[in-house]
């Protein structure tokens, strides 16, 4: 996918829902596919019991997944340079989560972004940074 | 504690692509994709192991253990170069920095880990930073 400097201006964005009511199948899915098993992510009974959770609830991982489809439907998956978060509220069976993606700055061959995904309630899920490479 | 060796599989890529929504390129992997290398780490704490205790539920709900109330707190990628199926990765994790912040439910303990994901010509591919935290009200429980 081509990617051109000039075809990217800083302040530009995109957003997009990237999970509408959440289902825990969805979140057994990613477990199975990442190897991360940890109960307190699909099994109810233990997030509940032992651990004190209100319920089970998404990987970290999950959501920082979600939230990357936007960067890589926007850059393509093999020009990340870079892509960071922080986790900043859990994210719960039955949510529904908005990710935005905006251009903070175009120097050179690398576009910096920022990235913001919240829940239905506005609540930041997660937040961070990534940078992509661009054809001049 | 971490895989040594990451077959990196079409297959694999594809399941893993579906569970975050993506679209079922084969060839790339999603940029959260190493993290799946957990599936090569024959100790890993996050899955049943054959022979030994699972703390999940069953006819009870569960045991706690020790040390398991870690959160994961930020994760960071660097891209040295693309990830494709076909490559078996070479995977090295070392200890990063550690800190301690106060928060609202007691003291919050931070550790970095850093794990290194290499070709087969020993070229960096992508590079990882996981934080956890810690609070002590965990480690009392």
């Amino acid at each position: 996918m081509a990617l051109r400097a000039d075809g990217i201006k800083v302040g530009e964005s995109r957003e997009e829902v990237v999970v509408e009511d959440l289902k825990r199948t969805r979140i057994v899915q990613y477990a199975g596919a990442s190897g991360d098993f940890n109960p307190l992510h699909t099994d109810q009974e233990f997030a509940v019991k032992v651990a004190g959770f209100p319920g089970v609830f998404a990987h970290g991982m999950l959501t920082m997944g979600l939230t990357g489809r936007v960067l890589t439907d926007w850059v393509g998956r093999d020009r990340l340079l870079r892509y960071g978060v922080r986790f900043k509220a859990p994210v719960w069976p039955g949510d529904t989560l908005t990710t935005t993606v905006t251009v903070e700055s175009v120097d050179g061959p690398v576009a910096e972004f920022s990235v913001r995904t919240v829940n239905q309630s506005g609540v930041e899920v997660v937040s961070g940074t990534a940078a992509a490479r661009l054809d001049l | 504690m971490a895989a040594t060796r990451f077959p990196v599989e079409a297959g694999h890529i594809m399941m893993f692509a579906r569970a975050i929504g993506d679209e079922e390129d084969m060839t790339v992997a999603p940029p959260t994709f190493t993290m799946a290398s957990a599936h090569y780490d024959p100790d890993s704490p996050l899955r049943p192991l054959p022979g030994e205790e699972w703390l999940g539920s069953g006819r009870g709900p569960g045991v706690a253990v020790e040390g398991s109330g870690g959160l994961h707190a930020e994760q960071h990628f660097e891209y040295h170069r693309p990830l494709r199926a076909g490559v078996t990765l070479t995977v090295s994790t070392r200890p990063g920095r550690s800190w301690e912040k106060a928060g609202r439910a007691g003291l919050l303990r931070f550790t970095e880990q850093i794990t290194e994901y290499r070709d087969e010509a020993g070229e960096l591919v992508v590079t990882a930073r996981t934080v956890g935290v810690v609070t002590t009200q965990g480690e009392d429980a």
